[in-house]
């Protein structure tokens, strides 16, 4: 009889459902069906089963091909690696649990590497903001149970975050918000007419890039100013009408995503969004919250603050001293300025989202990918480690963009002898230790394992 | 007519090329999702474009050969769109206003009608950057 395991997170998004509804084969090995999910979580599930996995590490030969090894030698040749780079950078994330998280930041305090996450080229600029201007936040379910206006900046939910909208924001019947939509005044403010813009009630075209002086216009409205004509592209009647939606709200929510963190400005639109969040609390209760997107991407920054204090672009270089400058310990800014010379790609794929300029300078060096799929980053890799997917194959605790934390389950059995991230960086933990020892023992010569170069 | 045109660059998610990529980024699938661009339609006129031509998008720092089609998600002219993924990140600057987040939304493109180019897929684009391309195997 097939198996129907209920209450499954699904490993993508940062939305996070954990209703998912996964019917497994008699013999626990194929995934026949997932309920509840959206396109994009429906994939991932399916995909566990359907392709061809990888299931041994792959090294790469001098003529450019891979080759099986064991994953001892794997570990073996990721431990040398850190052991003879002066700086390693261990970036990603995005996609693994928090278990995996703190048994990589053990490896990277003792390898002296910088260690990043996905935040780095996605809401870094959210925590510098925050940093300096605080976090009126809330939870999903307050905006669900409570929000009678939500406000979409910058943020393609029906594009990044399919179920955002039915479940927590526009949709759903809250416990104050009993009409579900009809109760509800939904804002999408979005230099592109987006398919989130589709179901709004008031859609802003903002112009690109110009989205801080529209938050101060707005901020001059609700504090009593006057406004010129038109600001951003938004007429002035606009702007007031909006002003006036969201003074007069019982409970809002503003959802802002990479509209806001990608173009010119950054952490300053960030920053001035949550001012306005704050002026509006003068009125009513008015809420914001970032778009995190992977599914665990809020967990890197709520693991690593804990051990070390900061969320992201993590200089452990010195060891027992952490240290964060974006700017300086951000992957991209590291690689631009060839300040690395080793890099594991772990749980995102930096060949596919990193600017390729970036991708050319990593890849003069050592370059380790620890991914379950074959991906971009895998394919250009020295040595590619095939690990079990967390939410899949690999329980775990996980954080939603909202700071909840979540336990995934596993519905099947990764293939047979693949590991967790957790395990691997535990093992390349020891392993660095043996190193170390063996090192001061003999104080050995550093010589780099052979891998193909890019420049060779 | 124009040949080329200047146009403010933004790329983001898509849901397109969320579905494909956990197919994987070699299916013809995330090819299509994610080579494309996406511009209004004066700036598809002005260009001269037929449904479906190749154009090449040029930065400052790279240029990339996609397919011109038309979204359903629209823009005001002189913005265009290419979905998050490889073929954006081989022009979107790395510079990052000391954040750390590359400049993925909002840098200046020229766009141009190309014939006899072909979009090229993104193992060669990604493998080809850093000289592990080894032709179609
Ligand atoms: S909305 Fe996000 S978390 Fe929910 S099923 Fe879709 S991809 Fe998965």
């Amino acid at each position: 009889m097939p198996k129907k395991v209920e209450n499954v997170g699904c490993p993508y998004c940062g939305v996070c459902c954990d209703d998912l509804v996964v019917t497994v084969s008699d013999d626990g090995k194929q995934i026949i069906e997932v309920e509840n999910a959206c396109a994009i979580g429906n994939q991932i599930f399916h995909h566990a089963t359907g392709g061809e996995r990888v299931k041994l590490p792959r090294l790469r030969q001098p003529d450019g091909t891979y080759k099986d090894i064991s994953y001892d030698e794997a570990v073996d040749y990721a431990a040398k690696v850190l052991y003879n780079a002066k700086k390693p950078l261990i970036y990603g994330f995005g996609s693994t649990n928090c278990e995996g998280m703190a048994a990589a930041a053990k490896v990277a305090e003792k390898a002296g590497a910088v260690l990043d996450n996905c935040a780095s080229i996605c809401h870094g600029s959210s925590f510098l903001a925050i940093f300096d201007n605080g976090y009126p936040s809330c939870t999903l379910g307050e905006t669900k149970n409570r929000a009678d206006v939500v406000l979409y900046w910058g943020a393609n939910p029906a594009h990044a975050h399919p179920r955002h909208m039915s479940r927590y924001s526009i949709f759903p019947r809250g416990f104050f918000t009993g009409k579900g939509q009809k109760s509800r005044k939904i804002i999408v403010i979005d230099p592109r007419h987006t398919d989130t813009a589709q179901v709004a009630d008031i859609y802003l075209q903002v112009r690109q890039g110009h989205d801080y002086e529209l938050f101060d216009a707005f901020r001059a409205v609700v504090r009593g100013h006057e406004i010129p004509e038109e600001v951003a592209g938004i007429k002035r009647e606009q702007i007031l009408e909006v002003a006036n939606i969201m003074k007069k709200a019982r409970f809002g929510t503003i959802f802002y995503g990479m509209g806001l963190c990608h173009s010119d400005g950054r952490n300053h639109n960030v920053d001035i969004a949550i001012s306005l969040t704050r002026d509006l609390n003068d009125y009513t209760k008015w809420t914001i919250m970032a778009m995190r997107g992977h599914y665990n991407i809020t967990g890197p920054g709520a693991v690593w603050s804990w051990q070390y204090g900061f969320p992201y672009c993590l200089d452990l270089t010195k060891k027992d001293i952490a240290h964060m400058n974006p700017g300086e310990t951000s992957s991209v800014d590291l690689a631009m300025r060839d300040e690395v010379d080793a890099f594991i790609n772990i749980g995102t794929d930096a060949g596919a989202h990193f600017p390729i300029e970036a991708v050319k300078h990593l890849r003069k060096h050592p370059w380790i990918t620890i991914d379950p799929n074959i991906c971009m980053a895998s394919e250009i890799s020295d040595l590619h480690i095939p690990v079990g997917i967390v939410g899949v194959e690999v329980p775990g605790i996980v954080y939603r963009m909202d700071n909840v934390p979540i336990q995934y389950r596993k519905v099947i059995d990764p293939p047979e002898g693949v590991i967790s991230d957790e395990e691997l960086f535990e093992r390349i933990h020891k392993r660095l230790c043996e190193l170390e020892a063996e090192g001061a023992a003999k104080a050995e010569i550093k010589a780099a394992p052979a891998g193909v170069r890019a420049e060779e | 007519m124009a040949n080329r045109i200047t146009l403010n660059m933004i790329t983001q998610r898509s849901i397109e090329e969320g579905v494909a990529m956990e197919k994987g980024k070699t299916t013809p699938e995330y090819f299509e999702a994610c080579s494309i661009i996406e511009m209004h339609d004066d700036d598809v006129k002005a260009l001269g474009l037929v449904p479906n031509q190749l154009v090449r998008v040029t930065s400052e720092c790279g240029s990339v050969v996609v397919k011109a089609v038309k979204g359903r998600q629209s823009l005001y002219p002189g913005l265009a769109f290419i979905p998050q993924g490889v073929w954006a990140n081989q022009i979107v600057p790395p510079r990052t206003q000391a954040t750390g987040e590359p400049q993925y939304s909002g840098f200046p493109v020229t766009v141009e009608p190309v014939n006899g180019e072909r979009r090229k897929s993104a193992l060669e684009l990604v493998q080809g950057a850093v000289g592990l391309w080894r032709g179609d195997q």
